[in-house]
């Protein structure tokens, strides 16, 4: 197993325990436990349907578990709402682009830096007055790249660049943990290559739980991957591990086992990707 | 330049509204300078609601409510000033003809009561917040109705209009220019806090309520912020309707009032500072002239809200000005 270059004696960023949750006689996450340790990106996949979205909605505080107990920075936050766990640095970037689409691109990261820093209920003052919110907004617009856009309408950006804008939102929070659910989903090559080269250096930030189909960005980045399966985690372990586990390659990529994990994954993502949350 | 245009047109706007009864006092028209009083009165309640509505993304159906606690509270006063008896007995508390006074108690009164009622509307959402603060509104209308104390359902008339310090509020172009500042003031706060950052986590919150979760923003106080002053502007407005009729009655609670609020909003242009402004000015002249020609204007109402809802969301602002540019 690869363990993170600095993560040898510290403690998980942010640990799930025993998770388990149903929707009547569907079990969606079955006793499920993983963890993110500092450094490292950790790669959550799965088929469609393994429940992937459902274990997101509850890290995330959309869903409340059956059982179980999720962590973050040592503190449990299982009843936090999702805005509390957000404070407590859980920054999150959304499968399907969610941003406020009226608002310029710049706004929608100065709305990240005021909801990092607080204080929101400020009446007055402008708030694309504030230089120290408008920086920190800038220099995450920056590190992906999209600065050039900063007064651009969110609704006119490129769907590449709505991705770009949603790691930027998560970066001005400044997190102790990513959760980035497919953050390369219709990227083309090129994109997907420049975001790749970015999460690459940004675990050193913080950690990413990445939950991602694209089988080439995982097996690339991840230190660590765990696979999903009817809602139960079969394994953890390195890309390389994962790759000769007898398990994986049956209930995952089973009927293709010859083939590179990759081209499983175009299938994949090309396809239904949004059908494995709640019913 | 699309922020420039939106101003120009502001900025014609407000001209137009202070040129008329200009106008009509040198014209000696004293009724055309009511009707631009009107317009400035109802612009500020609608005012008051869009900061809910448009901004915030909150139907309400019920800002009635604040319009005719602004009004009561104005009537209440009054009456017992007039009449000499203390509004409260046992701590001998006088009434008051004083409007800074009543709109300092209408303003505080609407809060208050918007605090309560958007506490437990804002729970919900969607058609079920439109129909709770309608109930709301049915509420406080039939309690004033069955309420003998202030006239029930024939409300109440006031013999002269209450007094500001330093103006003869008697001359008509005088509480005009009364009407038309505390619009203005109000106008520059909503326009402030429109670009602060309560602004601008509330405009997220309409847009994309998981964005804003995700930044670690709860959209619950800030709503209900947003509702308490928005309530608390329509309440201020209603003091001041009351004042240039002086009449208060039930029909400041009903529902139609609530609708025609929501007019004013939506003809201007729903989420533009100056949309009400707007809207209410093209109401009262639809109704001058339309009225004039047939009692059932309202057809022709109902066809030009259907115009705007189908054919032009942004309202005679968005006509006029184009797209709203986002603030700098």
């Amino acid at each position: 197993m690869t363990e993170p270059v600095n993560g040898s004696a510290t403690a998980p960023v942010l640990e799930v325990r025993g998770l388990t949750k149903a929707f009547g006689a569907l079990v969606a996450s079955r006793d499920i436990s993983l963890d993110l340790r500092p450094g490292e990106i950790h790669a959550l996949i799965g088929p469609n349907g393994a429940g992937k979205s459902t274990l997101i909605a509850q890290i995330a505080g959309e869903l409340a578990p059956d059982r179980g107990e999720i962590w973050l920075g040592g503190r449990q936050v299982t009843g936090w709402s999702t805005a509390a766990r957000a404070r407590a640095g859980l920054a999150r970037t959304f499968q399907i682009s969610s941003l406020a689409m009226e608002m310029t691109v710049l706004q929608n990261a100065v709305l990240g830096a005021l909801g990092a820093r607080g204080k929101v209920m400020r009446f007055f003052a402008p708030v694309l007055g504030d230089r120290a919110l408008v920086e920190r907004a800038m220099a995450a617009l920056e590190a992906v790249g999209l600065q050039d856009l900063a007064a651009l309408r969110t609704a006119e950006l490129s769907h590449g660049q709505r991705r770009q804008l949603e790691v930027a939102v998560a970066l001005t929070l400044a997190p102790r943990a990513f959760l980035m659910d497919e953050p390369m989903a219709g990227l083309g090559a090129s994109g997907s290559r420049r975001l790749m080269s970015f999460l690459d250096g940004l675990r050193e930030r913080a950690p990413i739980l990445l939950i991602e189909h694209d089988m080439d960005a995982v097996f690339a980045l991840a230190d660590r991957i765990s696979v999903l399966v009817n809602g139960e985690v079969i394994a953890t372990g390195s890309a390389a591990r994962i790759r000769g586990d007898a398990r994986v390659q049956e209930a995952y990529l089973g009927e293709e086992a010859e083939a590179m994990p990759g081209e499983e994954a175009c299938a994949g993502a090309g396809g239904e990707g949004r059908g494995e949350a709640a019913p | 330049m699309g922020v420039r245009r939106e101003t120009m047109v502001n900025t014609l706007l407000l001209a137009g509204l202070l040129a008329v009864p200009l106008w009509a006092l040198w014209a000696d028209e004293p009724f055309t300078i009511t009707l631009a009083t009107r317009v400035a009165i109802l612009a500020l309640a609608g005012v008051g609601l869009n900061l809910a509505l448009g901004t915030g993304g909150l139907v309400s159906f019920g800002h009635a409510v604040f319009f005719g606690i602004g009004g009561y509270a104005m009537g209440i006063l009054a009456f017992h000033a007039q009449n000499y008896t203390p509004l409260i007995e046992s701590l001998s508390i006088p009434g008051t003809k004083s409007m800074p006074v009543i709109w300092a108690v209408a303003v505080i009164a609407s809060a208050l009561v918007a605090l309560a009622i958007g506490a437990l509307s804002l729970r919900t959402s969607g058609v079920y917040f439109i129909m709770i603060t309608l109930a709301f509104g049915q509420m406080f209308y039939y309690f004033t109705i069955s309420w003998p104390a202030y006239g029930g359902e024939d409300g109440m008339s006031i013999y002269l209009r209450n007094s500001f310090p330093g103006v003869n509020t008697l001359v008509p172009f005088n509480f005009f220019a009364i009407s038309f500042a505390a619009l203005l003031a109000v106008l520059v706060l909503v326009g402030r806090l429109m670009r602060a950052p309560f602004g601008l986590a509330l405009s997220a919150a309409r847009q994309n309520e998981a964005r804003l979760r995700a930044v670690g923003i709860d959209p619950y106080r800030l709503r209900l912020t947003a509702f308490t002053l928005s309530g608390a502007i329509t309440g201020l407005a209603g003091a001041l309707y009351a004042d240039l009729n002086r009449f208060v009655s039930p029909s400041m609670f009903s529902w139609q009032t609530s609708g025609e609020i929501m007019i004013f909003v939506i003809l201007g242009g729903v989420g533009r500072l100056f949309g009400p402004v707007a809207g209410a000015a093209l109401f009262i002249l639809l109704e001058h002239f339309l009225g004039g020609i047939s009692e059932y204007w309202h057809i022709f109402l109902g066809v030009l809200l259907l115009g705007v809802v189908l054919f032009a969301r942004g309202g005679l602002i968005g006509l006029l000005a184009g797209r709203e540019v986002a603030h700098d």
